[in-house]
């Protein structure tokens, strides 16, 4: 169970990591506990995989990635894995869920595609559609964007 | 500009800073720099917009958080008043419009089930929504959002 210290350390490093030479040094002392602490409990965190990652994500936009779809099929529940292996070979696909539909939205897979521009896009929808063979699916490009930020745990 | 050296620097910081006590001097040491130079330019991505984030990615669920994608179909003249009362909530995080019979589409983090449908049954409320759809994910075979330059 993730006690009070864990939940600062979860806020600091999520939402202020230093970008500087000891960084669980200044989380440390902001708290009153030792860097050996900050990163023992950190390590058991990734161990527990309730941190994915220790790193930075870029502004897909930025760096030439402008464009992004989400990409929605209709697969028969049994075909999930066999479907997700196939996907997943496309590196442009950053995220690939399997979730609940409804009657009025059968879609059950989700490929979410960033790319250089729609033209790309297609094309890897186009492969991903011959090789799942895979025929129902829709492309619902972003037009706006009316939120993006980081989660804040425990505020 | 990227550099080349920006391009190592970025696929690198991406995908792993080490968890140490100088993560910086140890990524500077895999790429042949220092840890002043990783240090500056860092910062200097950050600043010009290319990195969005420095720092930890957690998995909301082990958390202890529930979360799902929310479709909503609605009445296009209230887009935006509607649009704008879902990013209220510190629990969205991406909302976005999209193509198609369900514009607006959003995730939605909560400590309970039963905040996440109270949250919910308000956004039902609003005028002009006309169906939310709440898709929590079964199974995820990819959570990655990282760009390989080259």
């Amino acid at each position: 169970m993730l006690d009070n210290i864990d939940k600062k350390i979860i806020s600091f490093l999520n939402e202020s990591f230093p970008v500087e030479s000891r960084p669980y040094k200044k989380i440390a002392d902001e708290l009153n506990i030792t860097e050996e602490e900050v990163l023992s409990r950190v390590k058991g965190y990734k161990d527990t995989g309730k941190l994915r990652k220790m790193g930075a994500v870029l502004r897909h936009r930025n760096v030439g990635f402008k464009t992004n779809v989400l990409c929605v099929w209709k697969v028969s529940e049994d075909k999930f894995k066999e479907v997700a292996d196939i996907m997943l070979t496309e590196s442009a696909i950053t995220h690939c869920y399997s979730r609940v539909s409804y009657p009025e939205w059968p879609y059950n897979f989700y490929t979410m595609i960033h790319a250089a521009d729609k033209t790309e896009c297609e094309n890897i929808v186009k492969r991903l559609s011959e090789k799942t063979k895979l025929e129902d699916y829709k492309m619902l490009y972003s037009i706006f964007e009316w939120k993006k930020e980081s989660m804040k745990y425990f505020t | 500009m990227i550099t080349e050296f920006d391009k190592k620097l970025l696929n690198y910081i991406q995908t792993n800073l080490p968890i140490s006590s100088t993560p910086f001097a140890d990524m500077a040491k895999e790429l042949g720099s220092t840890e002043e130079i990783v240090l500056n330019r860092v910062k200097e991505l950050k600043d010009a917009g290319y990195i969005r984030k420095i720092g930890a990615f957690f998995n909301s669920e082990k958390l202890g958080y529930v979360s799902a994608l929310v479709a909503v179909k609605l009445d296009n003249k209230y887009i935006e008043q509607i649009a704008e009362k879902i990013s209220s909530y510190s629990g969205v995080t991406h909302n976005y419009q999209r193509e198609g019979e369900f514009e607006i589409w959003f995730t939605l983090s909560a400590l309970t089930e039963a905040e996440q449908e109270e949250i919910l049954n308000e956004i039902r409320s609003q005028k002009g929504v006309e169906s939310v759809l709440k898709l929590p994910a079964i199974d995820k075979y990819r959570v990655n959002v990282q760009f390989e330059l080259v």
